[in-house]
């Protein structure tokens, strides 16, 4: 119990990945939310991957921890652009009603 | 004893900071609490010796990514009431998807083992902390090792960033904005002129 080990730090980051996908699900009407959500998922990779790099004592899964905040930054810049365009064209970001890519 | 209830803490803390990011009713509070989750998540990152990592969290995530998000929740005009329409219709749908990823990684945590030669397959051992700090080793090694990575994450970020220009970028009609090259262009044969006012006329 008051002993950490590897389990604890990947039960966090389970959790925390699990409650990412929930949010996906769950929020329907909001583009950004669904965004937070994909954050929060590569924040629990991140974990996982500093927690085996640290109880391995290897230091590559930090490299490619801050490899992944590169890419979730980028990803973050990016969305965020398209949510604004989409907004600007359509004034809303209702995923139900991002429906143009169907034909 | 000590360091095992901050890690409670810490872990109980970027969970709750959670469940608030996808269950807030106003996305302002989602994005504050996703900012309290990194936090914890940097304090995690610190309780694992990464401190390298932990700040670099802090300095990315809340400080750019973060506050990112908040000028584009507070840029959109978004109905705050509308958004939460058919919160509880996908609620089982995601409840089911939700509990059954917990459960197959809860049963994975329990029969994964690591590999017999581990030991052998470290490709950089972590030297010890008194000898030589996280962020110093973590920078050899990224220098040295991972250069070309760490090349192409800088391209990835200028793709993102040139990405992210040429989508927001627009031309508004109206709009009376200083153009250098014009102003430079201008020559006083071409904006002045001398008339000779005949005396009472006007022109």
């Amino acid at each position: 119990m008051f002993e950490i080990g590897l389990a604890h730090y990947l039960t966090v980051a389970a959790i925390l990945f699990t409650l990412g996908v929930f949010g996906i699900f769950l929020n329907r009407k909001n583009v950004i939310i669904i965004m937070m959500s994909i954050e929060l998922m590569l924040l629990a990779v991140n974990l996982n991957l500093v927690a085996f790099s640290s109880f391995l004592n290897d230091l590559v899964g930090q490299v490619f921890a801050m490899f992944i905040l590169t890419v979730a930054a980028a990803e973050a810049a990016i969305g965020l652009a398209i949510v604004v365009v989409f907004f600007r064209n359509r004034g809303t970001i209702a995923v139900e009603e991002i429906s143009q890519l169907k034909g | 004893m000590f360091s095992a209830l901050i890690f409670y803490m810490f872990a109980a803390l970027a969970v709750a900071s959670g469940v608030m990011v996808i269950s807030a009713r106003n996305p302002v509070h989602s994005v504050l609490f996703l900012i309290l989750c990194f936090f914890n998540a940097a304090g995690l990152f610190l309780l694992l010796g990464a401190e390298f990592l932990a700040m670099v969290l802090v300095v990315v995530y809340v400080g750019a990514v973060a506050v990112l998000f908040l000028f584009v929740v507070m840029m959109l005009d978004i109905n705050v009431v509308e958004l939460r329409e058919g919160f509880l219709q996908y609620l089982p749908t995601g409840a089911v998807v939700g509990i059954v990823l917990l459960v197959e990684l809860m049963v994975m945590f329990g029969g994964w083992a690591f590999a017999p030669d581990v030991e052998a397959l470290i490709q950089a051992p972590a030297p010890a902390a008194e000898q030589i700090t996280n962020t110093e080793a973590l920078g050899r090694l990224l220098y040295t090792t991972y250069a070309y990575l760490f090349q192409a994450s800088g391209l990835l970020l200028l793709v993102a960033m040139v990405g992210t220009i040429l989508l927001t970028l627009r031309r508004r009609e109206g709009v009376r904005k200083q153009v250098i090259a014009r102003q430079l262009e201008r020559t006083a044969a071409g904006s002045v002129e001398i008339r000779k006012v005949p005396t009472g006329g006007g022109i």
